[in-house]
């Protein structure tokens, strides 16, 4: 049964039997349209992966798309382009999950990037497409070009009213040299593009037919699981198998570079045999570290020396006596990715051959990862296929699953899954890192200007300080400075990145500043943001539509917080009460965000829930803890998220906008921690600076 | 140990450890991968399926006691049209898509026993059914439009 790529099945289902097809393609990123060999371009049955948009006879178009699915919608969002600039027949339209492939340069999706990427170039390769077309219905009927127009996939001789399907001229097309130019549509011209259009990926998902990584199913595959040394950067020191050995289904029993590892017919038998290993881990030095020594060791750190990432202005100003001096530390805890899927990849190493199956959100990585561990082997023989992620929010840009994976069928010469159970998952992550912040602000009130220090101490710079240099206030001087303070404890992209704990503290200390000077915290911002439209506008939309000012019901508190990422301006307001528990009740969060031109406005909406949910799981309920070196928390009990019980209504308001498009997939979790602390301070006059909260100490 | 089971009313053969849970069987023996793996200790909710139409934990019961006992999973419910399905594509509520499948079989639990659920009863029926994407409020609207289905059905059969 071998069933690894559902996504070509569904592309055979809409196209096979039709013979042939019209082929073009592009790269991303980059700006070049790359066209198809015009050799390749038309060919029975066997279609060129390195195509991008292929019509065929039987007028079904297949949008190839090299980003990785792990719900932000790329698999609708990219053929919702390519289908604008073809004039195509959307109900016509399809997708294919791209097989890793140079034709595409990197294939890797993070940073909110998925459309950014493809904006221009998928357009410009879908109107070149379409050009070719008219030209090949133009030259059939000895017309000029300029007497058609396009539609519903469909040529049309304006005068006279014939008409040609695009699958009635794939093979004339095919056969024209690609258009020197084209020209895009303006935003007016759109019918598609920024049109609610429903997921062409949501029925197999519903129905339990999309294939997830954990889902790949081999000839003659074995299943393995690990253990990993529970401290960072222990190893194993000896290990007694002969109980897991003897169990039934057992097969093989490894030690790999990052583990102990159990081979078996089947996960159950593998996991037995995992739990049944006697292994004495050699911890070092690391076992001794704690939330509470890292605390100690950020605090001693941001008394610097520190990295200067931002200054501007007058640095007198911070010093001056005649300003009024606040300061005030946070510290924003380790946050696990937690997706819903473990990690996990399949993988069929030969002698010639290396073949994976991962839900892997660079493709491009895990190809560089196998190719690390088989220097035998050309680039070329390593093949990655990218199944559906069920979650990705960053983890899956590291590749540590995929090289065990290679490791593990190496060794045993089959074909083998690695299944990561749910411990392992949550205590070998690549974390978002633990951050202490100092702020120093000096308040003008006469003149209403603000001098701002915002000093970092974290591991890795853009992970720990990425976002502290978006403030976006008006401030007479700025100093962003950062104080690497590694730990043994890995670090990754966690959705947003630094983002997500900069804006909570900067967004916090500016509420603190409002208050401070007896200010709307609404009003504070607004007269703090100069030449700031985009910001503005966001800002006071959510306001508006949260009635922000107008009386609310007892015991229901408000909080406002602003933060642009990834291309994307968005403005929280959250409406929260305190339960009788002393714990936090978020009811309501107002969203507004512009994002530039928007390709689906209801993705755009899903995205900003999410990211307010996946915000909301660290500001209310679970955080990281490193006790004895290791994480202390191991499946959802002790990291709870968010519960359907305590979803807010989140409302989503879209600024209406002609810039380019900005990303949607990260930009909606900054906001909502601060905006939910400052409800808090609101309700209680406590001021919330650590994660998730505990206004109470 | 050899065991008949009635999987999605076809009659299956697995020869499996007694302890196995009945998760595993599903997805590594016969290869219906519709029922998650998610936390492997019946927190997430993404194994759910149904035996003898009661709700279960797949994760959480060993497969030798399902001997004559009917088990439904997403793949069985998916044979027929369902308004639950119907409304999870039509309210769009799916992301990554992980956990509907489990969701799914959640819900028609709930709306066999209480075919008008409120908030909060949809809310106290998926506790243990939980999203990273966050697609939660999507999660109650499509509730509500499958009752508004459901609902018409009945009164089109008289099946009230």
């Amino acid at each position: 049964m071998l069933t690894y790529k559902i996504s070509r099945r569904d592309f055979i289902k809409t196209s096979l039997g039709a013979g042939t097809a019209f082929a073009i393609s592009f790269t991303l990123p980059g700006c070049n349209l790359q066209p198809a060999d015009p050799g390749t371009r038309i060919a029975n049955d066997v279609f060129k992966p390195n195509a991008w948009i292929r019509i065929a006879m039987d007028n079904s178009i297949t949008v190839v798309v090299p980003e990785s699915e792990m719900g932000q919608g790329v698999l609708t969002s990219l053929p919702m382009l390519v289908a604008e600039e073809l004039d195509a027949d959307w109900q016509l339209v399809g997708y294919e999950q791209a097989p890793l492939d140079p034709a595409f340069g990197i294939q890797s999706t993070g940073g909110s990037t998925s459309i950014r990427h493809a904006w221009k170039n998928a357009r410009q390769a879908s109107a070149a497409a379409r050009k070719m077309l008219v030209t090949a219905a133009a030259q059939q009927w000895k017309v000029s070009e300029s007497e058609c127009r396009t539609q519903n996939s469909t040529v049309i001789h304006i005068q006279s009213g014939k008409q040609l399907k695009y699958g009635e001229l794939v093979h004339a097309a095919a056969a024209l040299p690609l258009p020197e130019s084209v020209t895009l549509k303006q935003p007016g011209e759109f019918r598609i593009i920024g049109k609610p259009v429903a997921r062409l990926d949501a029925a197999i998902k519903v129905k339990g037919e999309a294939l997830f990584g954990l889902d790949v199913v081999l000839p003659g595959m074995l299943i393995a699981t690990i253990a990993h040394c529970p401290v960072f950067g222990g190893k194993l020191a000896r290990y007694d198998d002969a109980i897991t050995k003897n169990l039934p289904g057992v097969k093989h029993v490894l030690v790999i570079d990052s583990g102990a590892v159990v081979i078996a017919t089947h996960y159950w038998a593998a996991k037995q045999g995992l739990d049944a290993l006697d292994i004495e881990w050699a911890l070092g030095d690391n076992g001794k570290i704690n939330n509470h020594s890292i605390s100690a060791q950020l605090e001693n750190s941001l008394n610097g020396p520190a990295e200067i990432i931002d200054e501007r202005g007058d640095s007198s100003a911070m010093k001056n006596s005649g300003r009024r001096h606040i300061e005030a530390s946070y510290e924003v805890p380790f946050q696990a990715h937690a997706t819903m899927e473990p990690m996990n990849c399949t993988a069929d190493v030969r002698e010639n051959k290396c073949e994976i199956w991962a839900p892997t959100q660079s493709p491009s990585e895990a190809q560089k990862t196998a190719a690390e561990l088989l220097p035998g082997l050309a680039m070329e023989n390593i093949l990655v296929h990218t199944t559906f992620l069920g979650g990705g929010f960053g983890r899956r840009l590291n590749q540590d699953f995929v090289a065990e994976a290679v490791q593990i069928s190496r060794a045993v010469k089959t074909p083998v899954k690695l299944i990561w159970p749910r411990s392992e998952d949550m205590q070998h992550d690549h974390y978002r890192p633990v951050t202490r912040h100092r702020l120093i602000a000096a308040i003008d009130p006469a003149r209403a200007s603000v001098a701002w220090h915002h000093r970092i101490a974290g591991s890795v710079k853009q992970r720990s300080a990425g976002g502290a240099e978006a403030v976006a206030y008006a401030f007479d001087y700025r100093l962003i400075d950062f104080v690497d303070t590694p730990t043994h404890v890995p670090t990754g992209a966690w959705r947003s990145v630094g983002h997500s704990q900069n804006a909570f503290v900067i967004e916090s200390f500016i509420d603190e500043l409002a208050y401070a000077m007896q200010q709307d915290p609404y009003r504070f911002r607004l007269g703090l943001l100069k030449d700031k439209p985009r910001h503005k506008a966001v800002l006071q939309l959510a306001a508006e539509k949260a009635g922000w000012g107008n009386p609310l019901p007892d015991g229901r508190f408000r909080g406002i917080a602003l933060h642009a990422s990834f291309d994307s301006y968005v403005a929280q307001v959250a409406d929260v009460s305190i339960n009788k528990d002393q714990s936090v009740r978020v009811h309501r969060v107002v969203c507004a965000i512009d994002c530039g031109i928007v390709i689906n406005p209801d993705t755009v909406a899903a995205q900003m829930e999410s990211g307010i949910v996946f915000g909301l799981t660290a500001t209310l309920k679970g955080k990281i803890d490193i006790n004895a070196g290791a994480v202390a928390q191991s499946n959802f009990h002790d990291f709870p998220l968010l519960t359907i019980g305590e979803m807010p209504d989140v409302e989503t308001y879209i600024v209406p906008s002609t810039g380019s498009p900005g990303g949607v997939g990260e930009p909606g979790v900054p906001p909502i921690a601060p905006a939910v602390a400052n409800a808090v301070f609101a309700a209680t006059g406590k001021r919330v600076r650590t994660l998730p909260i505990n206004w109470t100490v | 140990m050899k065991l008949n089971l009635t999987v999605n009313g076809e009659s299956v053969a697995v020869d499996v450890e007694a302890d196995t849970p009945l998760l595993w069987v599903l997805r590594d023996n016969l290869h219906l991968n519709g029922t998650k793996y998610s936390c492997g200790a019946g927190i997430c909710g993404a194994c759910m399926v149904h035996i003898d139409g009661e709700l279960s934990v797949s994760r959480q019961i060993p497969v030798s006691s399902l001997a004559g006992k009917a088990i439904t999973t997403i793949e069985g419910v998916v044979k027929n049209p369902h308004p639950v399905i119907d409304a999870f594509i039509a309210e769009q509520v799916t992301q990554c898509g992980y956990c509907q499948p489990g969701m799914i079989m959640s819900i028609i639990s709930l709306l066999r026993k209480n075919p008008e659920p409120s908030d909060a009863d949809i809310d106290q029926a998926l506790a243990r059914n939980l999203c990273r994407c966050g697609a939660y409020q999507r999660v109650r609207r499509a509730v509500h439009a499958a009752v508004m289905v459901l609902e018409g059905n009945a009164l089109l059969t008289g099946d009230c």
